[in-house]
């Protein structure tokens, strides 16, 4: 394998000013490998946990056997989002995209398509309606819909390697703004473009950027916050893991435009890959001089470093993350004073989701004007979602602000499988709140989310068929949200617990008709007396829940009955005396042993030791399908 | 020992009060949780009062106050992994290891946690034991998971 440039060799070269920045992209240019062929193997997590890495192996062990190493590069990417296809490995120069790929395939794609420029069929995409097949990425419907402005590099580049960051015109932007721009300008085309923050709140850059700019004071921070604490979200990790410089640019643009020279990444302790990859990309940098003294022989000074989070929802919040930099327990503080004048030391800070520093980077590299043309009138730029739940692609997807849920869940997301009937979108996690099938149309955009009881948030997008219960949803968020409060604010510590236990209740079979209201009445003095967003925000998805699904939980108190077949107290398994064939095998899977039966003896549950785990249904044979799951109706036996 | 092992630790560090969560990550890495001896020292070296030590160690999740297992499982539970029934194989599994989510086995063989999002959504329910994720769990799986991981561990032991 050859790679693009020699590191050796930039040990002692530095990076010293844009010119030099220039020199050096053409000298990795001229150093690539002649055939251009390479195979770039998705090491996203998704991927990884299907096992890319022993493909990995494969392609370096195998290509090396049929002397291959000096033709043909192999090298990792970040996620590519089509998690559920993965492993994923795409195949240059002509951009071949294969899925579900195996270590067995491995020989075959060397000998075919690398050697002989054959396509390995099987492995290609197919649209199940039509048969069709797809040869490159940008024909497959999933990706179609999408705008990758922020996921542009991710799953191109190898996140490990500065080279191949600045073949894509990486740190074009950082040049362009230390050499030719006024901290001022920088802030004016910021606010020109229109971003706004993608941490949740949609809180416009340009004009955080000019508080903290005008504070006074010599000290100042740039803080990323890559906290990432929704329980169903993964693009900021993707985004640290595969694109790991884009984020620093970012990052270094801001501290240029705000005069910080001191910049902290907050990363979660639970994603150690991001943090390799953004310490190698730091190392790197330093490496060449882009971060240090003098950045480009501008007299600009910026140095990062990486702190790692511990595991608290709560230290997403801004002040709660500060106090958690400082080595304090990370509980929120009322704001004003914001962080943007008093932050991180009692010194001015700026903290910007990850997202939102990689968009700064897009927008000083193309244009302020080029930004604000994407998007809507006041949601400008993309948006980047993890879809996940009972959706066909379940994966990461970028898509223009007002762009329609149904075109993300159904266009880009392929739908709902199996044939089961879609019910509600879950958006902006333990803070936002489900949306029914009626609002589908609705673009997503930071205001029209809000309005109809859900928010934005930092991209958590969670679809359910109806085989996911809604009253169950509103429990799990709440029993995530009394489990995350940070305990200062009574209403939020005791006021959570309770709608916890109200909910808990409910699917337990032991609601009583007073509950709705009751939940409705601490919903709001939980809102009403909580200092941080955390309280502020999470009785959103008991709110949204009994606003669109109120039938759902009338039907959990009043006729104790779960329709999804969910709550485990209101449902009951039972084996249908016609149809069983007493083949042993449930009665043999029961961890209970809850099945009384014999060879040619039809089985029965003893609904008494029954513990309602499912794994006779799950064993049944589909050719006899003799188990069913019921709920609120009487079984004749 | 523990003397020894802690001061190496400390010793990278210059003792400014924001270095309380690093050494403590630091701490539980060499240590596997966070001996109260180790705290009391922290708090020395800090010159903070043991209270501020142990508040912050017991605010967050990540920090573990008693011995763990050799073999960590998780279970996660993200909100993919919950629609697909993530916390009926929580429950399946603590039945199993006889512990509950944060737990440790008597014998200090398996400790059991709940995680939030690892993000392999796509493979949605998965556990994970120690680095390797199981994708796609049922409870069939699980029981596999549990049992060949236990008939492994004891004939390696034993
Ligand atoms: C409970 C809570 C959790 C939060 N979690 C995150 C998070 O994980 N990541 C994030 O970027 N912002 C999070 N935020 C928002 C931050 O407080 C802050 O607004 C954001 O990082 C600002 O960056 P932006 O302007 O680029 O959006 C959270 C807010 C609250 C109230
Ligand atoms: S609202 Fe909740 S999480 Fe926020 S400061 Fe108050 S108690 Fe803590």
């Amino acid at each position: 394998m050859k790679k693009p440039a020699p590191r050796e060799s930039s040990k002692s070269f530095k990076i010293d000013s844009p010119e030099s920045l220039q020199l050096f992209k053409k000298s990795i240019v001229a150093g690539e490998s002649a055939t251009g062929k390479e195979v770039v193997i998705c090491c996203g997590s998704g991927c990884m946990s299907s096992g890319s890495e022993h493909v990995r192996e494969a392609f370096v062990s195998e290509s090396k056997q049929q002397g291959l190493e000096d033709e043909v590069t192999i090298k990792r990417s970040g996620c590519r989002g089509l998690c559920v296809r993965g492993p994923i490995v795409v195949v240059d120069p002509d951009d071949i995209f294969y899925q579900y790929v195996t270590k067995e395939d491995v020989p075959e794609i060397i000998s075919e398509t690398l050697l002989e420029n054959r396509v390995v069929e099987k492995l290609l995409d197919e649209d199940p309606a039509t048969g069709k097949k797809y040869l490159h990425e940008d024909d497959i419907p999933f990706y179609k819909k999408q705008k990758r402005v922020v996921l542009k590099n991710c799953g191109r580049i190898d996140p490990t390697s500065i080279e191949d960051y600045i073949k894509v015109d990486g740190f074009q932007a950082v040049a362009k703004v230390v050499s030719r721009m006024t901290p001022e300008e920088v802030i004016e085309d910021i606010k020109l473009s229109g971003l706004r923050g993608r941490g949740g709140a949609g809180f416009p850059t340009g004009i955080k950027w000019e508080t903290a700019g005008n504070a006074p004071g010599e000290e100042k921070y740039i803080i990323c916050n890559g906290d990432e604490g929704d329980p169903g979200a993964f693009m900021d990790r993707s985004v640290m893991e595969g694109d790991p410089f884009s984020v620093l640019e970012g990052m270094m643009i801001a501290g240029y435009a705000v005069g910080a020279s001191r910049g902290i990444i907050y990363v979660r302790a639970e994603y150690p890959l991001a943090v390799h990859h953004l310490s190698t990309a730091i190392a790197q940098c330093a490496d060449l001089g882009l971060l240090g003294r003098d950045v480009m022989g501008s007299g600009f000074d910026f140095e990062i470093k990486i702190v790692k989070g511990a595991g608290a929802f709560v230290c997403g919040e801004e002040t709660a993350l500060i106090a958690s930099v400082e080595g304090r327990s990370g509980q929120p503080r009322p704001k004003p004073p914001f962080p943007a004048i008093q932050g991180l030391w009692g010194k001015p800070t700026i903290i910007n989701n990850v997202e939102t520093l990689v968009n700064v980077s897009r927008i000083m590299l193309n244009g302020a004007e080029w930004y604000s043309k994407i998007g809507t009138e006041t949601n400008k730029g993309t948006k980047i979602f993890s879809l996940v739940g009972t959706v066909r692609n379940v994966g990461l997807v970028e898509v223009e602000m007002g762009t329609t849920l149904r075109e993300i869940i159904y266009d880009v997301g392929g739908g709902i499988p199996g044939g089961k009937r879609f019910k509600a979108v879950q958006t902006g996690g333990p803070s936002g709140g489900c949306i029914p099938e009626e609002l589908l149309d609705l673009p997503v955009e930071y205001e029209t989310l809000a309005n109809v009881g859900s928010i934005m948030g930092s991209g958590g997008m969670l679809v359910m068929d109806e085989s996911t219960c809604i009253v169950n949803i509103a429990r799990y968020f709440l029993d995530f949200a009394q489990h995350e409060s940070c305990g200062q604010c009574v209403p939020c510590r005791l006021g959570t617990k309770q709608m916890f236990k109200i909910l808990k209740d409910i699917t337990k079979g032991e609601g009583n008709p007073q509950d709705i209201n009751t939940l409705f009445y601490l919903a709001e003095a939980v809102k009403a007396g909580s200092i941080c967003g955390l309280g502020m925000t999470v009785p959103n998805p008991v709110l949204s829940t009994i606003k669109y699904f109120r039938d759902e939980y009338r039907e959990h108190i009043h006729e104790k009955r779960c329709r999804a077949l969910v709550c485990r107290s209101l449902i009951s398994y039972h084996i249908k005396e016609y149809k069983c064939k007493a083949c042993l095998k449930c009665l043999q899977a029961c961890p209970v042993d809850a099945i009384i039966g014999a060879k040619w003896q039809v089985h029965e549950i003893d609904q008494t030791k029954c513990v309602k785990c499912g794994t006779c249904m799950e064993v049944c044979p589909s050719r006899f399908s003799a188990v069913e799951c019921v709920s609120g109706q009487v079984i004749e036996d | 020992m523990l003397d020894r092992r802690l001061n190496k630790i400390l010793s990278v560090f210059e003792g400014e009060k924001g270095d309380l969560i690093s050494i403590l990550q630091r701490v539980q890495e060499e240590f596997g949780f966070l001996p109260e001896d180790a705290l009391a020292a922290i708090a020395e070296f800090l010159k903070l009062p043991p209270s501020q030590v142990f508040s912050v160690a017991t605010f967050y999740d990540y920090f573990h106050l008693t011995r763990r297992g050799d073999h960590l499982i998780c279970v996660c539970q993200g909100t993919a992994c919950h629609v697909r029934g993530a916390r009926d194989i929580l429950e399946m599994a603590e039945k199993t290891l006889g512990i509950k989510s944060g737990q440790t086995t008597p014998d200090f063989k398996y400790s059991l946690d709940r995680l939030a999002c690892v993000g392999s959504c796509a493979l949605a329910p998965v556990v994970l034991v120690g680095d390797d994720v199981h994708s796609k769990m049922t409870m069939k799986k699980l029981k596999d998971v549990l049992t060949t991981n236990r008939d492994n561990k004891e004939s390696e032991t034993g």
